[in-house]
């Protein structure tokens, strides 16, 4: 027996896992759905702010309860959420604090001063999001002008001597050919690449069908992760794919309200990230605060039980893949105890998908955004030369020329 | 390592769970798992005694038990999450 693990071994402690702990190891925090973008797969359908967004005051009274409850690092996520004007005190008073903070951005207020304030604080990271390696594979997802965005705060992080930040993917369709490419970006501005699997969670929902990845394309990035290690974070996002053959590096198990959670804007606590839907409400912090509802909601003391694998439970892989995500099922109107809509084994087209379960929020842009997704339909190429589509072809030349 | 004084890295905290404790390293940002309750007391008393085989006999590891206590201190002493300390 190993008493010490960075990694642990998929036995023991995975069960203590299951169980759920005294506290999350993974806690997300979406601190606004105030977005300067409308990205077109947004897990949380973001935009506008609501106006039951928590207070400064209980922001810091929940740090405070995550300090208090040893949790030792918050994700911060949104929305956008450097769009919160209280959103770098927090942050400070969060390190201040012992509760460690990486947050997400699209990279557009990462400037020059605060890249060398996040270089200088300890205890703080910081993920920059893009979808594509090129403007033409990103702007149609992320917006107009998002590419340009992230590249130029990463430029901001690497001079500011900010070391290993993330650079954050989601893989769809459109980028699995290109992950040598977010590769090389990362390396170039001493970051580490973090891929992580498209949701059809959100606005995600609306572009599941269109966008995520094919059959060979979920081979293609199974070998890849397996080639690339530990050197590649995934936030053991792809344990579905383990299905192929030896496992992904991570816990690979599904920790919605065991190991995970995720607290959004106004409070509420839902089991997962992807899952902001009533049906994963597990309670509010403004309702007798964290601890409470992580230790004692209903939700969460059923996903500690054992689950039963249903139709997977036969299938050969059922110990690598654990029937996948919960989440991405739920959304796909697949029943819950049935295989991954993404099921490499194929065993999803047996499956006979329900209705798209009904949002339980929406929070999206309704008039016109500036760095709204490039209107483009997606999955089409831009032409390689000018030439090949344009209206003035070299043969209007050629007959200008007097040829045919 | 074995007679030296030694203790929990001032930049770790350590958080009490069923199967034993995480331990986090605020400096280097790595979360560590002590998968044994026993190695969580051995950890936390390091500081109060002169070396590492006082330690193991005062929290009242047997003989048996005690090569892998070693191994694993040996490895936590690795990641510098605990630390010697100077003898007082």
């Amino acid at each position: 027996m190993t008493a010490v693990a960075e990694r642990p071994a998929p036995n023991r402690l995975v069960d203590h896992f299951e169980f759920g702990l005294d506290a999350p190891i993974c806690l997300t925090w979406e601190l606004t759905y105030a977005c300067n973008l409308a990205c077109v797969h947004c897990l949380s359908s973001s935009g506008r702010r609501d106006p039951r967004e928590l207070t400064t005051q209980e922001c810091t009274e929940l740090i405070d309860e995550f300090e208090r409850m040893q949790i030792f690092y918050v994700n911060i996520g949104g929305g956008e959420p450097t769009v919160r004007p209280d959103f770098w005190d927090l942050l400070d008073y969060a390190v201040a604090h012992h509760v460690g903070v990486k947050f997400s951005t699209n990279g557009f207020r990462i400037t020059r001063d605060r890249a060398e304030q996040l270089a200088a604080t300890d205890y703080v990271d910081v993920q920059v999001s893009l979808d594509g390696a090129t403007a033409e594979v990103n702007d149609p997802i992320r917006g107009a002008g998002t590419y340009d965005a992230a590249i130029r705060a990463m430029d901001n992080l690497r001079d500011a001597g900010m070391k290993d930040f993330k650079l954050s993917v989601v893989c769809t369709r459109e980028n699995i050919s290109q992950l040598d490419d977010f590769k090389k970006i990362a390396d170039d501005h001493g970051a580490q690449l973090r891929l992580t699997r498209l949701r059809p969670a959100g606005r995600g929902a609306d572009v599941w069908e269109q966008l995520h990845p094919l059959p060979h394309q979920q081979r293609e990035l199974y070998d890849w992760l397996v080639a690339n290690g530990e050197r590649v974070l995934t936030g053991d996002s792809f344990f579905h794919l383990s299905a192929f053959g030896s496992a992904l590096p991570g816990l690979n198990l599904c920790g919605a309200g065991r190991v995970v959670c995720l607290v959004d804007p106004v409070g509420d606590v839902y089991a997962c990230p992807f899952a902001i839907h009533e049906n994963f409400l597990a309670g509010s912090v403004r309702d007798g605060g964290f601890q409470h509802v992580w230790r004692h909601a209903e939700l969460f003391r059923s996903l500690r039980e054992p689950q039963t694998g249903g139709a997977c439970t036969s299938c050969a892989a059922y110990d690598s893949c654990r029937g996948g995500c919960m989440a991405a099922k739920f959304f796909t109107g697949m029943p819950l105890d049935g295989p991954d809509p993404e099921c490499v084994k194929g065993n999803a087209e047996y499956v006979t998908a329900g209705d798209r379960p009904t949002p339980s929020q929406d929070h999206s842009h309704k008039g016109t955004v500036r760095n709204a997704p490039v209107p483009v339909t997606i999955g089409r190429r831009p032409p390689t030369t000018l030439c090949n589509e344009s209206p003035v072809t070299a043969a209007d030349f050629a007959s200008a020329a007097g040829g045919v | 390592m074995l007679d030296q004084a030694w203790t929990l890295s001032d930049s770790v905290a350590l958080r009490p769970e069923p199967f034993g404790a995480l331990a986090y390293d605020f400096t280097t940002r790595r979360l560590s798992f002590l998968k044994d309750p026993g190695l969580v007391d051995v950890v936390r008393q390091l500081r109060e005694h002169a070396d590492v085989t006082e330690t193991l006999d005062a929290v009242g590891v047997p003989s048996s038990d005690q090569p892998r206590f070693r191994a694993a201190l040996q490895r936590l002493a690795d990641q510098h999450m605990i630390v010697p300390r100077s003898p007082q």
